[in-house]
């Protein structure tokens, strides 16, 4: 039966259609030639727009020309317009209007969000499709519904409905509405989920097809959800990127699942495009911080397995403004190393403002990126690039540590867990391992905090007791404005 | 076992693309530097928007009110995505192109 209906869709011929599928093909190209050109500086910009206009060429084609075959000869097209287009302009409104007012800092959250429209869109097609394809299903008196087209339906759902719920969950703890749960109980309440989750859709697979019969549809799409919340739950707020680009990955999934459904090869193409590039992304992220990605999933950064470091005899050492002040100016070559804490402060323009300042007396001043500084991969480079920061003066981490030995005095803005000497000589810590900006290979390090609170990953920091290191209290913004202030003053 | 191989035969097609797709995805991004991770996963994520064109599809054959509401939420979300997603990207890439042209 199937055979025959894709023999008699390759017989039936309307112009529309081939223009639809050569317009296809070209969005496909250009998603493919968008995200090659993404992946290098220079011609990144222009990538995000060839891919955009593939994306418009593939939606306005489908307006005009998505035509369903009615069997006998004639063709059907798109109904709903008015209502299509309304909703295609508050959507691009609002879109456009979120993504243009986003502070800089709260781009990963809102990148996250855009996700998880997506799998909503995805999970919301499938459950529309279902009740139509059981309908068929149960007119042709099948015994199950144990073809592609089900399949299809019921991965998008879930994959969509997880997607969906995960990214509202990431979004929440990013910004940080939302805590972290850590109980070990829920990775059990977890797998089990996991489990029935998949029995569902294959329950569903095996049911006899009675058309009108969809509750088991709806439980699906409730239980997609609350797996997803339970799967991002435990996961700490320091590996939401890593959560995000996964979850990007499942929504790209999720896309090429309902592209399958309508035989439509660019949503096929782009999807899967997506759903690959999106998990190689996902697997560098975590090699950057030395973690394989299910150890990300589990949380073994939950601090539970931390070996204590005994902080309670040591003392840390503070250092006075003035102080600073001489001796940043008094410096030939001083490093700056951010992290989240710049972002949250929002002190990346008086970073700047620090840095022509000293080099007007002569010091040379360097940024060192850790690639996993700040919340999301890249996000150091995004701010200071904002404050008009040139690009030669960020240094990845190894060209930073290679200088680190003739630095005079290394700044840490707001960055913990990266500049934790215990990744490389405390075998027992959660972070071993992981490669770090060896910040005490300088000759002084001034550790800018608002308090003593640990990092993300929840454990000591020994670089703050080390003697090199003098402590300077206070938010990263207010205290940068009044060293500006200090060192004009000498 | 019939089954299996009836489906894999009858959807051969489809699952060339993927795999294809697989590896073509795997390929374009492997040399990526980690100062474009970001980007490079919101366009991404603005890529798998395609999926609106399957709810204006569903959209537009939509002849009952729960179907024409769900529809019209599924193309509200998927454009979000589409406009949201590709805006984002565009205003960090704004950044990095910006320094290349003072030097």
């Amino acid at each position: 039966m199937d055979t025959i209906t894709t023999l008699t869709r390759l017989y039936e011929f309307s112009p529309y259609i081939s223009v639809l599928e050569i317009s296809y093909i070209l969005a496909s190209v250009l998603f493919v030639v968008g995200l090659k050109k993404l992946s290098h500086p220079d011609t990144a910009r222009n990538g995000n727009l060839w891919a955009a206009a593939g994306m418009g060429l593939a939606i306005l084609f489908t307006f005009l020309f998505h035509k369903v075959s009615l069997g006998n000869g004639n063709y059907e097209g798109i109904h709903n317009i008015p209502f299509i287009l309304v909703a295609l302009l508050i959507g691009s409104f609002v879109g456009w209007f979120a993504a243009k007012k986003v502070k800089m800092t709260a781009m990963p959250q809102m990148v996250s969000l855009f996700n998880g429209m997506g799998g909503a869109c995805a999970a919301l097609i499938s459950m529309m499709e279902f009740p139509k394809m059981q309908a068929a299903q149960s007119a042709l008196s099948a015994h199950n519904m144990f073809n592609g087209e089900a399949l299809a339906i019921l991965l998008g759902l879930m994959i969509g409905g997880v997607s969906f719920a995960g990214s509202m969950i990431a979004f929440g703890k990013l910004d940080e509405r939302i805590g972290d749960i850590k109980n070990p109980v829920l990775r059990f309440i977890n797998l089990c989920f996991l489990v029935l989750l998949l029995g569902f859709v294959v329950f569903i697979m095996f049911r006899e097809p009675v058309a009108g019969d969809t509750w088991m549809i709806y439980v699906l799409a409730c239980l997609a959800l609350v797996y997803g919340v339970t799967f991002v739950m435990p996961i700490g707020g320091a590996d939401m990127p890593v959560v995000i680009s996964l979850l990007n990955s499942f929504t790209g999934v999720a896309a090429a699942m309902a592209g399958f459904l309508y035989h439509n090869q660019a949503m096929l193409t782009g999807g899967i495009l997506v759903g690959s590039s999106g998990t190689i992304l996902t697997i560098l992220m975590c090699r950057a911080m030395n973690r394989s990605l299910l150890n990300v999933i589990i949380g073994a950064f939950g601090g539970s397995s931390a070996a204590g470091v005994q902080s309670g005899d040591q003392a840390v050492k503070e250092i006075t403004l003035s102080d600073t002040a001489i001796l940043l100016s008094y410096s030939q070559k001083v490093f700056i190393v951010p992290g989240y804490g710049l972002a949250v402060a929002q002190a990346q323009h008086l970073c700047h403002e620090l840095d022509v300042l000293l080099a007007s007396k002569g010091v040379m001043v360097k940024y060192g990126i850790h690639p996993v500084a700040g919340r999301m991969p890249g996000h150091m480079n995004v701010l200071l690039a904002e404050a008009d920061v040139p690009y030669e003066k960020l240094l990845e981490m190894e060209d930073a540590n290679n200088e680190m030995v003739n630095t005079d005095v290394v700044i840490v803005v707001g960055a913990n867990d990266v500049v934790n000497p215990a990744a490389e000589d405390d075998p027992s810590s959660p972070i071993a391992g992981m490669p770090v900006i060896q910040v005490w290979n300088a000759k002084n390090v001034i550790v800018m905090k608002r308090s003593m609170a640990k990092g993300y990953a929840a454990i000591e920091n020994k670089l703050f007791y080390h003697p090199k290191t003098r402590m300077l209290f206070g938010d990263a913004k207010v205290t940068m404005q009044k060293l500006i202030n200090e060192i004009k003053s000498i | 076992m019939t089954e299996i191989l009836r489906f894999i035969l009858l959807y051969r097609e489809a699952i060339f693309i993927i795999i294809l797709s697989v590896f073509l995805g795997i390929e374009v991004i492997s040399h990526v530097p980690s100062v474009l991770h970001t980007p490079l996963m919101s366009g991404a994520n603005a890529i798998h928007g395609v999926v609106i064109i399957g709810a204006i599809i569903v959209m537009g054959h939509a002849k009952e009110l729960l179907p024409m509401i769900l529809g019209f939420i599924a193309v509200v979300l998927g454009t979000l995505n589409v406009v949201g997603g590709f805006v984002v990207t565009d205003r960090m890439l704004e950044m990095f192109r910006k320094k290349k042209h003072q030097k």
